[in-house]
This record gives C-alpha cells, sequence and structure tokens, in this order.
C-alpha cells in the first residue's frame, strides 16, 4: 500500500534511466513514456481515492521514523494535484510525440527528450509528496536541472540567451533555497515539515517572521510572483510549444504548491494575511496589463499566466477554508487550461508561421478546428460560466467578500477587473488571429530551428492531445461539484494540520 | 546555539563576493559567483549542525559528544547538485561563446523592446521633421 505513494517517483525515475540506454530506439522511447505516464494517472487516481477516504498515506523510507527519516507522503491536495498533473503530462507527451512523427518521421530518435521530460515527470511528482524541506529541496532541483536541459535543447541563440537568464534566477534562487533550510534547521534542529509545524511556533516572532518571508521568497520566484516573476517571459517563449505548455501548467504550480503547504504547515498567519493579499493585488494587475502590451502569442500568454498566479496568492492570502478551496479549484483549472492554451498556440504558430499577433488573420476560416481549441480554454481563462475557471474564480470571489476587511474588499475588486482584462487580451487574439483576411503562412524564419512552422500541417496526435485537454477542462466544470468537496476537504485539512502530523509522526508524539 | 567567529566572517565573506559576482554580465564570473554563494550555503548547512564533535559512529562516542549527522549527509545533496549546475552552466558558457561570440547575459526582451520603442519615436520625429522640411523646400 505504502509503495504506491512512491511510484509516481520512482517509476518515471527508472523510465528515464531505460529511454536514455535505449535512445536508439525511438518507438521503445514513446511506448514506456506513455505506459509509465499512464500508469502514474492510475496511481495517482487510486491515492486520491484512498486520501479522500482513509486519511493520509505515508510512507517513511527505510523505515526510519518522522523527525530524523525520510517521509513521502499524499494527503488530499497533494494526490488531486498528482492526478491532475499526470493527465497533463501524458497529453502533452502524445502532442509532442505527433509533432516529432509530423516533422521528422517514425524512425528519428530523440535522445533527449524523453529522458529529460520523464524526469521532470518525477520532480514534479516528488515536490508535491515530499515530507520534508529537504527533499522539496531535492524535488525542486531534479525538477530544475532536467527543464536547463529541456529549454536549451537544440541550442539556438535566442534559446541560449533565454536559458541563460532562467538558469541564473532558478539557481539563485536554489542557493537562497538551501541558506533558508540551513538556518531553519539552525533554529529548529528538524527540517520535517510536520515537525516543524510545532517547533517553529516556539520560535521567537521576528525569528518566525524572517524564516517565513525568506521562504515566501524561494517559492516566489518559482511561482512567479510579482516582482520576482521578470525571468518567466522572456525564457518560456522560445521553447518549443510542448515544453512551454508543461512549464507553464506545472513548474510555477509548484511553487504555489509548496508556498501553500508552507505557509499553512509550518507559519500560520492572523486571517487574513495582508503583505500576500497586497502581492496578490499587484501580480494580477502587472501580469494582465503586461499581457495587454505584447504582440508575440506566447510573450503574452506568459504574462497571463504571470497574471493568474495572482489569484492563487490572493486565496493564501484570505487564509480561510473557502480561500485555499478556491485556490485548490483554481489550481486545477489553471494547469490544464493554460497548458492547453500554449499548445494551441503552437498549433497556431505551425499554421502561420509567426507569434506575431499583426501578422496574423483568417484563421477562424482556414482552420476552424484550430478556433475551436483555442476558443474554449481562452473563455474558461477568462471565467466565462460556465467553464472551469468560473468555478474556481466564483470560490475566490466568496472568500474575499466574506473575508470582512477592507484589503480584501480591494483585492477582490481586482480579482473582477483582472478578469476582465484577462477576457479583452483573449478578445484581441481572437479579433487578430481568428478573424479578418485569410494570410498565407510565412516562410519559416529560423530553418535550423526545432520549430516547422508555416508547414500549416498538424497531426492527428497533435489536435487529438490538445483536444483531450480541452474536454478535461470541461469535465472539471461539469463535476465542479465533487471536485469543490475533495478541495474544501484538502483545504480543511490544510487550515487543521493535525491530520497530516499525527499521520507522518504517528507514535512519536 | 553559538556559531564559531571565524566560520561566520568565511561565510559572509562567499556570500558578499559570490553574490559581487552573479550581478556580473559574463557568464563566467557569474558560474563562479555561484561556485562561491554554493560553498557558502554548504558551509551553512555545516555549521546548522552544531559545533564539531566525534564522528556519529555508535559505541565510538557517546551521543553527547557526536556531530549531529543530518546536516552532513544534506550538504552532500547539496554539493553534488551545486556541482552539477556548475557543469552544465560551463556547458552553457561554452556554447553561448560558439554561438554568439561572447558569454555576456543579455539584458532581457522587454527592455530591449522598449528601448528600441523610444528610439524609433525619437527617430520617427526627427524624420518627420525633416520630412516636412523637404516638403516646404520642393513645394
Amino acid at each position: 500500500m505504502t509503495v504506491l505513494v512512491a511510484l509516481p517517483v520512482l517509476l518515471p525515475l527508472a523510465a528515464a534511466g531505460m529511454s536514455l540506454a535505449l535512445g536508439r530506439f525511438a518507438d521503445f522511447q514513446r511506448i514506456i513514456g506513455l505506459v509509465v505516464l499512464a500508469a502514474i494517472i492510475a496511481d495517482a487516481g487510486f491515492l486520491l481515492y484512498v486520501t479522500d477516504r482513509t486519511g493520509p498515506v505515508v510512507l517513511q523510507v527505510g523505515g526510519w521514523a518522522a523527525p530524523a527519516g525520510i517521509t513521502i507522503i499524499a494527503d488530499r491536495l497533494s494526490a488531486l494535484l498528482l492526478v491532475v498533473s499526470a493527465v497533463v503530462t501524458f497529453a502533452v507527451l502524445i502532442y509532442s510525440i505527433g509533432q516529432r512523427l509530423t516533422d521528422y518521421g517514425r524512425e528519428r530518435a530523440s535522445t533527449t527528450f524523453h529522458p529529460m521530460y520523464l524526469v521532470l515527470c518525477a520532480g514534479v511528482s516528488l515536490a508535491y509528496l515530499a515530507g520534508d524541506l529537504f527533499n522539496l529541496f531535492v524535488a525542486f532541483e531534479i525538477m530544475l536541472s532536467s527543464s536547463y536541459v529541456l529549454i536549451t535543447r537544440r541550442t539556438t541563440a535566442s534559446r541560449v540567451r533565454a536559458g541563460m537568464t532562467y538558469v541564473i534566477v532558478s539557481l539563485t534562487s536554489s542557493l537562497l533555497f538551501i541558506t533558508m533550510i540551513a538556518l531553519v534547521y539552525a533554529a529548529t534542529a528538524t527540517v520535517n515539515l510536520a515537525d516543524l509545524g510545532a517547533k517553529v511556533g516556539e520560535l521567537p516572532e521576528g525569528l518566525r517572521m524572517a524564516l517565513g518571508l525568506l521562504m515566501v521568497i524561494v517559492f516566489g520566484v518559482k511561482a512567479a510572483m510579482v516582482p520576482l516573476h521578470f525571468w518567466l517571459p522572456d525564457s518560456y517563449p522560445t521553447a518549443p510549444a510542448p515544453v512551454t505548455a508543461v512549464f507553464a501548467g506545472l513548474l510555477t504550480k509548484v511553487g504555489i504548491y509548496a508556498l501553500i503547504r508552507t505557509q499553512t504547515l509550518v507559519f500560520t498567519h492572523e486571517h487574513p494575511w495582508t503583505l500576500m493579499l497586497v502581492i496578490a493585488l499587484i501580480t494580477m494587475l502587472v501580469g494582465a496589463l503586461g499581457a495587454l502590451a505584447q504582440n508575440d502569442l506566447n510573450r503574452m500568454l506568459s504574462f497571463l499566466l504571470v497574471s493568474h498566479i495572482g489569484y492563487m496568492l490572493f486565496g493564501l492570502g484570505v487564509y480561510d477554508v473557502i480561500g485555499l478551496t478556491g485556490v485548490i479549484l483554481y489550481v486545477v483549472h489553471h494547469i490544464t487550461v493554460q497548458a492547453t492554451l500554449f499548445l494551441v498556440s503552437g498549433l497556431i504558430t505551425r499554421h502561420t508561421g509567426t507569434v506575431a499577433l499583426s501578422r496574423m488573420g483568417g484563421l477562424a476560416k482556414a482552420a476552424p478546428m484550430i478556433a475551436v481549441l483555442f476558443a474554449l480554454p481562452a473563455l474558461s481563462l477568462a471565467g466565462v460560466p460556465p467553464f472551469s475557471g468560473f468555478v474556481a474564480k466564483l470560490a475566490l470571489l466568496q472568500s474575499g467578500v466574506g473575508a470582512g476587511s477592507w484589503p480584501a474588499y480591494v483585492v477582490t475588486a481586482g480579482v473582477v477587473f483582472t478578469s476582465l482584462l484577462t477576457l479583452y487580451a483573449m478578445a484581441r487574439v481572437w479579433t487578430r488571429a481568428f478573424w479578418g483576411q485569410v494570410r498565407a503562412p510565412e516562410p519559416d524564419p529560423d530553418p535550423d530551428d526545432e520549430l516547422v512552422v508555416g508547414t500549416g500541417n498538424s497531426t492527428r496526435p497533435m489536435v487529438a492531445a490538445t483536444g483531450v485537454l480541452v474536454t478535461a477542462s470541461v469535465v472539471i466544470a461539469l463535476f465542479a461539484g465533487p471536485l469543490a468537496g475533495v478541495s474544501e476537504r484538502a483545504a480543511d485539512d490544510l487550515m487543521h494540520g493535525q491530520t497530516y502530523r499525527e499521520a507522518v509522526l504517528g507514535g512519536a508524539r | 546555539m553559538t556559531v564559531n567567529l571565524t566560520m561566520a566572517v568565511v561565510l559572509a565573506a562567499l556570500y558578499s563576493a559570490g553574490f559581487y559576482l552573479i550581478m556580473q554580465r559574463s557568464l563566467m564570473r557569474i558560474l563562479i559567483g555561484t561556485v562561491l554563494v554554493g560553498h557558502g550555503a554548504n558551509l551553512m548547512l555545516q555549521l546548522a549542525g552544531g559545533p564539531p564533535g566525534r564522528a556519529p559512529i555508535l559505541g565510538d562516542a557517546t551521543p553527547e559528544q557526536m556531530t549531529d549527522p543530518l546536516p552532513q549527509a544534506m550538504a552532500l545533496t547539496a554539493i553534488v547538485i551545486t556541482f552539477a549546475l556548475t557543469t552544465f552552466l560551463l556547458a552553457l558558457a561554452y556554447r553561448s561563446w560558439v554561438l554568439l561570440g561572447h558569454d555576456e547575459v543579455r539584458d532581457d526582451v522587454e527592455d530591449r523592446r522598449i528601448r528600441r520603442l523610444e528610439r524609433r519615436l525619437a527617430e520617427s520625429e526627427d524624420e518627420s521633421q525633416e520630412e516636412e522640411l523637404e516638403r516646404e523646400a520642393t513645394q
């Protein structure tokens, strides 16, 4: 039973090794990737069922008891996020396989992509499951080092340039992370999250606040919260569509997850947490206004991603059960929708040969399928009923109004305003790219690049994978009731860390 | 918990020199900067375990005399990770050297776009004035 918790980490790591060793056999690589990710979906689904029924599943690695040993734990929140992440990574893998088949045919294998992609999945899973700060750090590093490779693979000049900013910023935040772990250990002599929860409370107020703020900065860089977001719109748009999609969907959300986990379990706040509310408001506005100024489709989506990180910070800032329910719903919705939008942007780019909105046109007539695939997630992102974004946003608005303090009211107004800005940004894409004159595809600007653009051919697997994700977001809206139920129970667990602590520390305390 | 003064000074030197280097434009300097800060962070992990003592082997010393082994295990992992990333940065610097002829970290795209926009605006103002003058002269 407990071994099931370790599988989402072990399986992709083992598969990555095999995939690297047998890199010459393209079909083998593809099959093993798909099989492993499908297995993780099943495993995560089962974990979600079990954790929702009977409480957290804990694995003490090697049988060493909690505060000293390594703890891997799945509770409702991590199991739910595991399921969503696994579905998204599976769909993106299909898309990327489809893209490669279209461009190079069946025989040519890519030695680095598949292993690195699987390592990335392992890192993301471990980040959700890690029960102590140091393993969280290791998870971040597994995830980041594979993302460095993915973002600079097939190095062209622009990719090296973008990769440098990304690597340096991430590396600096990792070094701060180690520093923070050292400080936390020096103060409390433990890194186990459950144990920290009890011990941090005994620290002097100033020290606790300093450690908490350092943690917000470390995870804030990863989550792209303003003003620590500057690296994201520069580095994401240069990577190939599937890579950007999985980065946009998952990597920033892992930062948010770590932020939620540590700020609820280790540090507790007064209700509501004004600092986080202010950061949330700034993040929302800077992101949305930045998006409106962009002509590059991918850069615009990146800025919108930053903007919507603000919503999740808002829920955390309100700091009650309804707020956290809203965050969880929003994370689930946003992982699927943001990944879908980047995949669709990949399809658009292949069709038009450009990412500049000013040079697109008439896609609605030329490629109606892409128009449908874009419209649904775009409306969902803007929070138009009855899509998944609306459900999540409604929960956030309810918590903001219910919080009953004026900073919360101001930020709630900000949420509504940002939604309108998002809708406007999406409408802008729609009028520029999908309406108007049909334009001939532009020639490939950089033929050496891995992205083959302007050919107009996107194969069935690519469209199908995008379709799967669009359907997933519709399914989220359809099953909003049960999902909100799980989220609320997860949020309740977060607010009262007792179940988590008892599950980890067991008889030790 | 008490910390050795020498160690505190060493830590301060490593962190400040490292972060100074990270602020530079050349990727090689940034790399050396991350190595320095990485060393500083690992040293700090070590120091977090308290003053040095006997090896943590049962039967060799009483638990009170032992060093805390946990930060050492963590530092070991962190060293390996920093080492790997240093290698990756080296490769990236080399690649940048091959492709671009330098290893400078450029300004971000947005900054450059805004600067270009400003320059173009200034130029177009000049040009439109010149054009008007020309038109007046030809008429």
